[in-house]
């Protein structure tokens, strides 16, 4: 139980990704989920695909690894594409047809282009956020993107200060609940047997003592930080700076380049891009 | 004596077929004899609380069987609950799973899970408190507002409740004061000589293995590295310290003791004992 969670886990490297800046890397997060969403013609996508490709082929991430990040999604990319298949509806006669299941070639297409893009919305945050860029890295980075807000009195600091603590925690947490699952077990909890009722009711004796150890840890913690002089953000400085430096920029350039592109290949159809590239080269 | 648990060339592995290859443990075979207590020791990492979680069918071993009186507990699956009601497994820090309003409903969990009825439940709940040392002041009390050594009592209470033939404690005295170590051994103790059950203590502590253990099994980086009568273990001081382990300080005295050709003997791993041998040699 909770064993397989890889999602939002941090894989130490020294590759491009692992390199860019984490601002950057966010600003570039957030392009590359516009173009994704955005990608609706055939050429659009392909290029989306092509740069999803070359994304992870330069995080050197193993490709078990982003296997195993997208497993636990299976069901969600099975469902959604089934779904998409059987409930579009489209013009002319449908490519197949049984009793009351109809499929039309929307439906196919829809449901191709829901997986891609799912799969490289998954696969591209894990590579440009998550696993090549450390919980830490990532809340300094947050803070330091929205610190114009502390401007409108927005406790920055302090929330950031929160979400790294709260990702440190997980799985310390995970552990936690394993071992209070065993220590049920053995006393006979049967969590597995019983109608839905009997099974909530059988978690509790595991809530309970998480929320127990769980309120105990945050204050010895908090205690600990006080004993390290820890008054919030105000006059606190970092071990690492962060400095972006000229390549950093030029990433960010090159990915904001790809969005327009992939903007204006969203707009034209095939005839009109055979059209342009005969143009192209009749000169 | 019958065995009460048999451990069957016993192997778990981590990640078979992968480079992360990890051998918790190493085919592992032995007997806990019924009616005796057995200390557990080894260094953090010698595959003490993977054994402890394999006897009450937790965890599945890899390789090997484990029999339960002379029956493999994972026989049958389905009936698991029975296996772990007759092998009551108290983890470490026990106090962290009390969950119920009150220390008395808390204890009748696992009894409750047995599907006992509620005269029995009341009957158990009154006999591992005894045991446990918990008065009905603080049976009616939350778990909540207990001291660390009370909550201690109460959890492993819950395990008591069930009435195990077999009892498996991973560090039960842990972090408490010597009193509180000692009032949690001899409880436990005195439940083994009521019921006849079989007890397997996990400790780091030399001391407590020598005063309440019968055999000791010594475990060393998933294998069994020795195993006898305390004695027989604790006289193997060369032995012990390869495995990165400590005898009890009255024995280390004893062997200083021996050196300057004071004492002679070095079978010595209580205090009553070492009283008698002193007074031996002063009288010389």
């Amino acid at each position: 139980m909770l064993k397989d969670v890889t999602f939002g886990q941090y894989y130490p490297g020294k590759s491009l990704l692992h390199r860019t800046d984490p601002r950057i890397k966010l600003l570039i997060l957030i392009e590359y989920l516009v173009f994704v969403l955005i990608a609706s013609t055939e050429l659009a996508m392909a290029a989306t695909l092509l740069f999803t490709v070359f994304l992870v082929s330069v995080s050197g991430v193993r490709f078990g690894i982003l296997i195993k990040s997208v497993k636990p999604l299976l069901f969600v990319l099975i469902f959604t594409a089934i779904i998409n298949l059987f409930f579009t509806s489209g013009e002319g006669d449908p490519l197949f047809a049984w009793k009351f299941i109809k499929i039309y070639e929307n439906g196919i297409r829809n449901a191709v282009f829901m997986l891609l893009r799912l799969v490289s919305l998954v696969l591209g945050t894990s590579v440009i956020v998550s696993f090549t860029t450390s919980p830490l890295q990532l809340t300094d980075a947050i803070e330091s993107l929205l610190g114009p807000l502390k401007r409108i009195k927005v406790p920055v600091h302090e929330f950031a200060m929160m979400m790294s603590i709260a990702l440190r925690f997980i799985p310390t947490l995970i552990e936690e609940t394993n071992k209070i699952i065993s220590a049920q077990k053995a006393r006979c909890a049967d969590f597995e047997s019983g109608n839905v009722i009997n099974r909530l009711k059988a978690l509790i004796p595991i809530l309970i003592p998480l929320f127990v150890s769980a309120v105990r840890r945050a204050e010895e913690l908090a205690d600990a930080m006080e004993c390290r002089c820890y008054h919030g953000g105000e006059g606190r400085t970092k071990l690492k700076v962060m400095k972006a430096k000229a390549g950093d920029y030029i990433f960010l350039l090159v990915v904001t380049l790809v969005t327009v592109a992939i903007f204006f290949l969203d707009r034209i159809t095939w005839s009109e891009a055979i059209g342009f590239c005969r143009d192209i080269f009749s000169k | 004596m019958a065995n009460a648990l048999e451990v069957k060339g016993v192997s778990v592995i981590y990640g078979e077929g992968t480079p992360f290859r990890k051998a918790a443990l190493n085919n592992i075979s032995t007997v806990f004899p019924q009616g005796e207590i057995t200390g557990i020791i080894g260094h953090t990492g010698s595959g003490k609380s993977t054994l402890a979680s394999l006897l009450n069918g937790l965890a599945k071993p890899t390789e090997g069987e484990i029999l339960l009186f002379g029956e493999s507990i994972w026989a049958k699956p389905k009936e698991m609950k029975k296996i772990r009601s007759r092998v009551g497994l108290v983890f470490q820090y026990p106090e962290y799973q009390l969950f119920d309003e009150t220390v008395e409903s808390d204890i009748a969990f696992g009894p409750k899970n047995l599907g006992l009825d509620e005269i029995e439940i009341k009957k158990r709940i009154r006999l591992a408190a005894d045991f446990c040392g918990l008065s009905d002041k603080e049976l009616k009390k939350s778990p909540f507002e207990l001291s660390g050594g009370q909550k201690r009592r109460a959890a492993i209470a819950g395990v008591l409740a069930m009435r195990p033939e077999v009892l498996v404690l991973d560090e039960p005295a842990a972090g408490l004061d010597p009193k509180g170590r000692e009032e949690i051994l001899q409880g436990l103790t005195e439940y083994k000589k009521e019921f006849g059950a079989t007890l397997l203590i996990i400790s780091h502590s030399m001391e407590d293995i020598a005063k309440y253990a019968d055999r000791i099994l010594v475990m060393k980086e998933g294998e069994i590295f020795m195993q006898g009568g305390v004695e027989e273990i604790f006289m193997q001081a060369e032995k012990l310290f390869d495995a990165n382990l400590d005898l009890p300080q009255i024995t280390k005295l004893f062997i200083e003791l021996k050196k300057r050709s004071i004492c002679q003997s070095t079978d010595v791993y209580t205090v009553g004992y070492a009283k008698k041998e002193i007074e031996k040699a002063l009288s010389r």
